[in-house]
């Protein structure tokens, strides 16, 4: 590989990186500062099993509480997402007992009252706020709490497109609601219920059933490996 | 240098570059840049698979050492049975989902094992979208072709020929269960254009279409009561007297024990193996993708397909050192995102197959034409704030939630500045052959999704993944639900793995690895 000094982005972090000293559900060790919080715990020595999932920041495995030096707010993120640094204390959540009603989202008859029957404690929220603090997505989840028990299910359905399901606004509840499932709830029922009928996609399931594109089938199928392959040049 | 100063010639060449066009590579070019550059051509990497049905054929080191590695079981191991089912899924992403909703609904007893968590899978990363010939002036015919002229036409037709066919149902299906897929004004399905696609054919849900499709699905597995299995990693598949499939045997990770389950069809819904590192190559994979079905069904007899190609997406991310391998969604190129080198240059038509256009960085950065981190890593830019300049500010923001939240959480705001990017091992091309029932030529074993190979050709083209998951997790689960009600659970032996030791032993033994592999390595060995 070339190697042109012009093109180096500078990162003295890397070049030396420093030592920090983090707490690990309460036991000190030193890290080297900026890996993230589950590399940390790799580095550390520790298996860890329960706690990872995807390490993209989309499935919601490794919701953890951490505080930074001095700070008495204990704040969450997730592992694969953070960067450690020197004096932080964290803890991963482990998974927390919070009730998921059943139901047959198709058969459901009005899914706006529902919500009250499947998710009774859903009107009860005492607008704490602690659910919104609590999470790591940014969403404003009790206005969105709010909103599902308003029957405004498609502004719910859009403000929890980012929920990674970690559960993290779930334990700080003190009205006990479990805010992602009631979200969860409130986007399937938008999506199986109020969401317009796309006319193009039943078309096109009639389209094939009736064979429509048989000829088109019969066409490319019998084509031997030059003739393929002299068609696909011609597809732009 | 400081990161902006390098990043001022992206700033500085952007308005000269909207008024170019970057033609495609013409077939013959795209050969010789394929060849010359892409990791699958890299002869070193590779061996020849010593024994068992693919003897000869080339893979990864990495793959062909698990391959020919060890079962953890030993012969006389204890095959009595802790739960007994018709259909048993093995995973918990978008196939196995998709398979044991569909056995349930046909009347199966199902179990779902997985070694994770339920959704814990790649599955739930899925940015780009899910591809679909829904638009009026596209057509089954042509997401066949393209998806043909993607693989280098390598694809199994009938495979290929039922996913495009098998498209539009899936999306009414999910629509049924609540996903919310993007519009047009008139309430039809928005489309998308994606890399190596002649049409808008990409179904999106935002850029997390993966994420909402398996916040929906977990959802109705739990519904549906369908018995689950989490931590417990498959280390074992069960034959009966006759060879076929029978049952298999897990290891739960919470206490080690072994978990003993006899089924009249298994289906193997694994994933891929970005966490095998591949050539040292950084991977956009969840932490269980290490090809545990690859080494069960070969066990078990079943052929693989195209085992020696695996995609490279063209965008993991290189900067900050967080995020390396982490993926940067194509949607961002096919709203018009630049790449461009050092010199301020674009060197691709960015909407050409991922294989082009990682080997297409691959010779800028080879070239010198790369910039390079402190970590020892290289890359080029992805021109992110073209996309504002282009459609409007909030452009970035709008269509990219998930984008901007990950890389703001390392205070970079990509509407504002390009990010570092190069080629991350991101998806397995083969897998075990499957025939249009998702079954393999062991009988009762069925692989459906990333684990399954043949579809795709030599490289999969961008939103077929999803799509594939779909269609032969459902019918996977369809097929084996209907054969189990009229079937008897075989008796369980293990004399399929006497047979692979005794191969094994021809050939000099088994790799000395115990497989699978289960999940990597990354604990530090301390003192």
């Amino acid at each position: 590989m070339a190697t042109d000094d012009t093109n180096v982005i500078d990162q003295p972090e890397v070049m030396k990186p420093r030592m920090v000293t983090i707490e690990i559900a309460g036991k000190k060790v030193d890290v080297p500062e900026g890996i993230t919080v589950v590399k940390a715990m790799w580095y550390a020595g520790m298996d860890v099993v329960r706690g990872v999932g995807c390490l993209g920041g989309f499935c919601g495995a490794c919701a953890t509480y951490y505080r930074t030096k001095d700070d008495p707010k204990v704040r969450t993120c997730l592992a694969c997402q953070m960067a450690v640094q020197d004096g932080m204390s964290f803890t991963m959540m482990p998974p927390f007992p919070a009730r998921k009603a059943s139901y047959e989202i198709q058969k459901l008859q009005d899914p706006k009252q529902d919500l009250f029957n499947l998710y009774p404690e859903a009107p009860l929220c005492r607008n704490c706020n602690a659910c919104t603090e609590a999470c790591p997505q940014k969403i404003d989840v009790r206005e969105g709490v709010w909103k599902a028990v308003f029957g405004d299910f498609k502004s719910v359905s859009e403000m929890f497109m980012d929920c990674v399901m970690c559960g993290m606004c779930t334990p700080v509840c003190i009205a006990d609601i479990a805010p992602n499932l009631v979200a969860l709830y409130v986007s399937r029922a938008q999506g199986a219920h109020f969401a317009e009928k796309p006319v193009g996609l039943n078309a096109r399931i009639k389209e094939i059933q009736d064979g429509r594109f048989n000829d088109d089938w019969n066409k490319v199928l019998k084509m031997n490996e030059k003739e393929l392959a002299d068609y696909c040049a011609t597809v732009k | 240098m400081d990161i902006h100063a390098l990043q001022q010639v992206v700033h500085q060449t952007r308005d000269a570059r909207r008024k170019q066009t970057i033609p495609k590579f013409s077939s013959a070019d795209r050969d010789q840049l394929i060849h010359k550059y892409h990791p699958d051509f890299r002869a070193s990497a590779y061996r020849p698979i010593r024994f068992g049905p693919n003897e000869g054929d080339r893979t990864v080191v990495e793959l062909a050492t698990l391959l020919e590695g060890e079962s953890p079981i030993q012969n006389h191991a204890e095959l009595t049975p802790h739960h007994t089912t018709d259909v048993l899924v093995i995973g918990g992403g978008g196939a196995g989902c998709a398979a044991v909703l569909h056995a349930h609904g046909a009347g199966a007893k199902t179990i779902l094992a997985t070694k994770l968590r339920l959704g814990d899978s790649n599955s739930v990363m899925a940015q780009g979208g899910m591809q679909i010939s829904v638009a009026p002036e596209d057509s089954p015919v042509t997401h066949f072709i393209d998806t043909l002229k993607g693989g280098h036409m390598e694809n199994d037709h009938a495979l290929l020929k039922t996913m495009v066919e098998d498209g539009p149902s899936i999306a009414k299906w999910l629509l049924e269960l609540g996903v919310l897929f993007d519009r047009q004004a008139d309430g039809n399905l928005h489309v998308k254009k994606g890399g190596g696609s002649s049409k808008p054919r990409l179904l999106t849900c935002s850029d997390y279409t993966g994420l909402e499709i398996m916040r929906v699905l977990k959802d109705e597995v739990i519904n549906q009561k369908i018995q689950l299995l989490e931590f417990a990693a498959a280390i074992e598949l069960l034959s009966d007297e006759a060879g076929n499939c029978a049952g298999a045997i897990f290891k739960d990770l919470d206490n080690q024990r072994h978990v003993v389950v006899a089924a009249k069809c298994v289906i193997l819904a694994t994933g891929g193996i970005g966490r095998l590192h591949i050539q040292g190559f950084p991977t956009s994979n969840h932490y269980g993708a290490t090809g545990d079905g690859l080494c069960l069904s070969y066990r078990m007899g079943a052929k693989l397909a195209h085992i020696d190609t695996f995609q490279y997406h063209p965008s993991g991310a290189v900067y900050p050192e967080q995020l390396i391998g982490a993926l940067v969604t194509e949607g961002i190129r096919s709203e018009g995102g630049h790449l461009v080198n050092a010199k301020g240059e674009r060197f691709v038509n960015e909407l050409d197959t991922r294989d082009v256009v990682s080997s297409s960085i691959i010779r800028e950065c080879e070239a010198g034409r790369g910039i390079r981190t402190m970590s020892g890593r290289v890359g080029v830019w992805l021109d992110t704030p073209l996309l504002d300049a282009e459609h409007g500010p909030g452009t970035v923001e709008k269509h990219f939630p998930a984008m901007m939240l990950q890389f703001e959480r390392f205070g970079i705001d990509i509407s504002k500045d390009p990010v570092l990017i190069y080629p991350t091992l991101h998806y397995q091309n083969g897998g075990v052959k499957i025939d249009t029932n998702s079954e393999t030529n062991v009988k009762n074993l069925f692989v459906a999704g990333e684990a399954s190979g043949g579809l795709h050709g030599r490289n999969r083209l961008m939103g077929n993944s999803l799509l594939d998951l779909m269609v032969f997790g459902k019918r996977s689960g369809l097929t084996a639900a209907g054969r189990a009600g009229a079937m008897k659970q075989g008796k369980l032996t293990l004399q399929h793995l006497d047979r692979f030791r005794a191969e094994a032993k021809k050939h000099g033994n088994v790799s000395g690895v115990i497989s699978p592999m289960i999940l990597p390595a990354y604990t530090r060995k301390v003192g």
